[in-house]
């Protein structure tokens, strides 16, 4: 859109090469699940909202999830940049960078991503955020419903990405850097359809490890191995919250991500707690799946924790090298 | 009524095991009630058949705290009133053009084409919920004789404004997007809008009835085939 009292040009970075799937995302949509709207934002909001801290940003400025890798930008400004997330070559003009922490970035340079190594989506930062109008409260892309980002699609050649001049870097302190499993433990909470689980089948569920099967995305994730039966076959459709864990008549889960549709009818059997849905959303096929339960009250005070640990000294200013 | 834990951030309260409009009517009066006295630790309610998903913000307060205050608050939900929202009245251009399947659906109801479209447009149809896709709104209850099973293998591209039953329950498709149920006509009106305001024409709660429409009314309110 064009603003009338300013002739200067807007500027930013100018999309060279899109990537698998690189989407503009803040924290997430809300509020708008009376309309069909699903929430959206990064599956791995702890990256997301690092790459936000190391550029001084809110934590629910817009950023891009680059999801497997080839994103190639060129910047019109001098500016800095965070890459968090999933590992990946990152070069500037061709020469490698390293993630968690922010780097500095001159106009007319090339920035480029390759592709992942540990984990399976990385988040690229910018100060100031991304300048992209929210449409229903948020500027999460989410495709499916064509809402969001730029035109409600995924980033294409050409595209110019709006973003402000600025320097000063910082980095995340080496200790707060995570590392990305392709075996974790996913916390559950049971709730929902739980009673029509014998203790025999929660046991099974409990004890086994699944496998992330080929069919997995930003709106679920579905799971092999042991299948697990509730005594009953469906349910009039309800609300899904983040996580939710559905049992459809096959016995195998399937959990429930940010671009979730609203409403369904599989029985459930309780959801993950959305810090460890991060690390479920870096694992790609094969990765091994085991579920641990844990009480409402213990998954408050891991998020509350979580929220201490990105918003308090996890990030330091890079000394300058003196010579 | 009983209070089910959903996730980390929210109950789902249970009102009925089936779907009818007296719980339809206690869910939203239910909406309306703990957007009250919930405030600003709210973030999200998903209204359903027979069901509510309450959505809180779990670093403003904690669970046993939202639980107390939706038992309190659902404690004034009376059994007796019937409470539907707005009326709307959407125009279809049902034939066999603008739905695929009406002939069809009419032959193994053994009825008329124009039977099916009387019987459909006679019915009022209360919003139960709204979800599957942005401005897809779930209608119930068609008259018996026109219910029928979704498409045993589900259409990849079903058009914007079809309108459609499944079982007994109707519905118009919002955008182009896949979808199994059987189409008996076309609504030229948007039924999702991301730059109006509201979005949508219709909210839970709200009735709906059809009116048919001839092909060039439709094309004039700027229906597409």
């Amino acid at each position: 859109m064009s603003n009338l009292t300013n002739s200067a040009k807007p500027l930013g970075m100018v999309v060279e090469k899109p990537g698998m799937l690189s989407l503009i995302h803040d924290l997430g949509r809300f509020g708008q699940h009376n309309i069909g709207l699903t929430t959206g934002g990064p599956l791995d909001p702890h990256a997301f909202k690092t790459a936000n801290k190391l550029c001084q940003n809110s934590l629910n400025d817009s950023a891009i999830e680059i999801t497997v890798g080839g994103l190639e930008l060129i910047s019109q400004i001098d500016t800095v940049i965070s890459v968090t997330g999933a590992a990946l070559p990152f070069t500037i003009n061709g020469i490698e960078h390293p993630q968690w922490q922010t780097i500095a970035i001159k106009q007319g340079d090339h920035i480029a991503f390759g592709f992942v190594s540990s984990g399976l989506r990385a988040y690229l930062a910018v100060k100031g955020g991304f300048n992209v109008t929210p449409m229903f409260g948020s500027t999460s892309t989410v495709t499916r419903e064509g809402i969001g980002g730029i035109d409600g699609a995924k980033l294409k050649q050409g595209q110019l990405l709006e973003c402000s001049s600025h320097d000063e870097c910082m980095q995340l302190k080496a200790s707060h850097v995570p590392s990305y499993d392709s075996a974790i433990t996913l916390r559950v909470i049971l709730g929902y359809q739980q009673d029509a689980f014998t203790q025999v089948q929660k046991r099974h569920f409990f004890s086994s490890e699944y496998q992330v099967s080929e069919s997995f995305d930003r709106m679920g994730y579905r799971l092999q191995g042991q299948a697990i039966k509730p005594s009953i076959d469906g349910i009039l459709s309800e609300g899904i919250c983040l996580g939710a864990i559905q049992i459809p008549a096959n016995g195998q889960p399937i959990i429930l991500m940010n671009d979730r549709q609203t409403i369904g009818g599989y029985p459930k059997i309780g959801s993950v707690l959305s810090i460890d849905l991060a690390k479920l959303a870096q694992c790609g096929q094969g990765a091994s799946i085991k579920f641990a339960q844990i009480t409402m009250e213990d998954a408050h005070n891991l998020l509350h924790l979580e929220q201490a640990n990105i918003e308090l000294n996890s990030v330091e200013p890079i000394e300058k090298l003196l010579n | 009524m009983k209070v089910s834990v959903a996730g980390e951030n929210s109950f789902i309260i249970y009102f009925a095991d089936h779907a009818c409009a007296e719980v339809s009517a206690q869910v939203q009066q239910a909406c309306t009630l703990l957007k009250e006295s919930l405030g600003n630790v709210l973030i999200d309610l998903i209204p359903s058949y027979a069901s509510l998903l309450v959505i809180y913000n779990p670093m403003q307060t904690d669970g046993s705290h939202v639980q107390h205050k939706i038992n309190a608050s659902l404690s004034n939900l009376s059994n007796s009133q019937n409470t539907s929202g707005k009326l709307v009245t959407l125009p279809v251009y049902y034939s066999e053009e603008s739905g695929a399947d009406l002939a069809e659906l009419a032959k193994r109801a053994n009825l008329s084409i124009n039977e099916v479209i009387d019987i459909h447009q006679q019915g009022e149809y209360r919003v139960y919920a709204i979800g599957f896709a942005p401005g897809f709104a779930y209608l119930g209850e068609v008259d018996e004789r026109i219910a029928a099973p979704r498409l045993s293998s589900p259409r990849l591209k079903v058009p914007k404004g079809a309108v459609a039953i499944a079982d007994r329950q109707t519905a118009i498709y919002p955008a182009q997007s896949p979808g199994g149920w059987n189409l008996i006509g076309s609504c030229p009106m948007s039924m999702f809008d991301a730059d109006a305001q509201p979005s949508m024409p219709v909210e839970v709660g709200d009735i709906v009835k059809f009116k048919a429409i001839d092909r060039e009314q439709f094309f004039s309110l700027g229906g597409e085939l």
